[in-house]
């Protein structure tokens, strides 16, 4: 499991998404995966061996390292990126699941040929209805997390620039001692771009936010659609319930007898679900 | 042999899993081995020789890592992930195994004839199977946690820590590398073996409660068929009254659909006894 692996799980989920959705996805990849991988990780590879301090005190490198870098940069953008991107799994999951409905249906229908099955794995939905608000809270969880590891970074490091001089006077160092980091200037440029590229996908995130929503308002206004007020499960069943019906009308043929109506589920008073 | 390999193998599993199942599965791959492989490995990279004691001593490095870490934290985790997601092994050879018998009866009875409706559906043997593989599993995340506990005494990882074992000349300082790095990253994993443990419990009672709602359908439809044998002799034959499909409860129920038919002639594809709800969507195309 790496990030290869990492990103063939995420890109299933492109399918679903939106076109925001598919430029966000592109950003993590090229600009913050790719990044870290090919170039952030040898910049920060020799942290450790190469902060020297001005004593020959055995130690004293080790405790002044780990007072002032409590948890590594590079540490820190690993866990958000595979966190920022997990909820994304969410979305996929409740895609399989509707998938799984929908096959479920077929061959209780008795249609389940494998092409029919085949078309239904690779069918793609409109996200509407309970996925509307599966993505939806899949991006609020993205954007909250983002902000959190942000947060965590100024808490950890305030201020981005990356000094090249730390003094530290913590046991065993005999005294306060200069300590030098590595590679302040390049640690410093990458810093940067990555905490800009984390602030353009946070925008992404918003973006697409009032885009689903401007949406879901548009079909809202626009639609006296009955289809779009029913539930997608309750939809689907009522079309294949139907058939069956009139199989039965002409397999019995006693259709004087029959009363048999189709009831949406609008009874509820369900407001404005057509998102 | 490495991580992919090992997931490449672990994903035949997928199909075979409740929902809970997959969940748990995407959970330990992205979780646990990703941040394993990408994360923390490279924390604990280069931990002996980090290690650094105040002393010129030749061995007495070597000879306090070795005192204080008996086993390092990412061979334990390394282990911990093979064993734990090794039951679930056992559910694909029990397919295996129901696949060979039901092709030896097909080459000895015909093609026609079916010993299983389908292989993969957790009923009898396999149900079992899938249930012992869960609580396999648990155990062995509650001993391994246990293990990390009792060796590193709660996850207590000082930066200094004081030797004095042979051939240490007295009592030496000594220093581990990056020591809060690493408290996070155990905190981390430790959370993530306590996230599946719940899961685990989790698909434990959802499979129990499904097996008794499977059970207590069946006696109803049976009492039901009693009942309704004695009523043979009703002339209506689309008579809605007589509700011959199992309710489904309020939440689960589709828009309403009285059977227009007589239990007798039920047709075959109507079965609506079990949840229409997905017990276990597929993720196999991940």
């Amino acid at each position: 499991m790496n990030w290869g692996t990492f990103y063939a799980v995420i890109s299933g989920v492109n399918r679903h998404s939106t076109g925001i959705g598919r430029v966000w996805l592109s950003v993590i990849f090229i600009f913050r995966i790719m990044v870290l991988v090919v170039a952030a990780e040898s910049v920060w590879g020799d942290e450790k061996s190469g902060f020297t301090c001005n004593t020959q005190q055995p130690g004293c490198d080790s405790v002044c390292y780990d007072q002032f870098f409590p948890i590594s940069h590079i540490r820190l953008w690993a866990l958000q990126l595979i966190l920022v991107s997990t909820p994304a799994l969410l979305v996929a999951m409740h895609v399989a699941h509707r998938h799984h409905i929908d096959k479920k249906i077929l061959k209780r229908t008795g249609r389940g040929s494998p092409k029919e099955l085949e078309h239904i794995k690779n069918q793609k939905f409109q996200i509407t209805g309970a996925l509307w608000w599966t993505y939806m809270i899949s991006i609020i969880f993205r954007i909250l997390l983002e902000v959190a590891f942000l947060y965590i970074f100024y808490l950890l490091y305030p201020g981005f620039k990356m000094v090249r001089l730390v003094k530290c006077d913590s046991y065993p160092c005999p005294n306060t001692v200069d300590c030098f980091v590595s590679r302040p200037t390049e640690k410093t440029i990458f810093t940067v771009f990555m905490l800009a590229v984390s602030g353009v996908c946070v925008l992404l995130n918003l973006a697409e936010v009032v885009y689903l929503i401007g949406r879901a308002c548009k079909r809202c206004l626009r639609g006296s659609d009955e289809e779009s007020k029913v539930a997608w499960i309750s939809q689907r069943l009522s079309t294949y319930r139907q058939n069956e019906i009139n199989q039965l009308i002409a397999d019995h043929s006693l259709k004087s007898k029959l009363n048999v109506t189709k009831k949406s589920p609008t009874e509820k008073g369900e407001m404005c679900s057509a998102f | 042999m490495d991580w992919k390999t090992f997931q490449a193998l672990l994903s035949g599993v997928n199909k075979y899993s409740t929902a809970f199942g997959r969940v748990w599965l995407s959970v330990v791959f992205v979780f646990r081995v990703m941040v394993y492989v990408v994360a923390a490995e490279r924390v604990w990279g280069d931990e002996q020789k980090d290690f650094d004691c105040n002393t010129k001593q030749p061995g007495c490095a070597n000879v306090c890592y070795d005192h204080f870490f008996p086993i390092s934290h990412i061979r334990l985790w390394a282990l911990q992930l093979i064993f734990v997601t090794c039951p679930s092994f056992m559910v694909v050879m029990h397919v295996a195994y129901r696949d060979d018998r039901e092709r030896k009866y097909k080459a000895k009875h015909g093609n026609n004839s079916k010993l299983y409706n389908n292989t993969g559906k957790k009923h009898g043997g396999l149900w079992w199977t899938y249930l012992i593989s869960l609580f396999v599993k648990t155990g062995i995340e509650v001993a391994f946690l246990y293990i990390l506990h009792h060796i590193y005494d709660s996850f207590y990882l000082p930066r200094l820590v004081k030797c004095g074992v042979k051939p240490c000349p007295n009592l030496v300082d000594c220093y581990i590398g990056h020591p809060t790095e690493k408290k996070v990253f155990s905190y981390f994993m430790v959370g993530a073996s306590g996230l599946c443990i719940v899961l685990n419990i989790c698909e434990i009672i959802y499979l129990v409660s499904k097996r008794i709602a499977r059970i207590a359908n069946k006696l109803n439809r049976q009492k039901r068929q009693i009942a309704v044998s004695h009523n043979d002799h009703n002339e209506e034959p689309f008579d809605n009254s007589i509700d011959t499909m199992p309710t489904l409860s309020k939440k689960e129920q589709p828009p309403s659909f009285r059977s227009a038919v007589k239990s007798s002639h039920r047709p075959p594809g109507l079965k609506l006894e079990e949840k229409i709800r997905a017990s276990a969507p597929d993720l196999s195309f991940l």
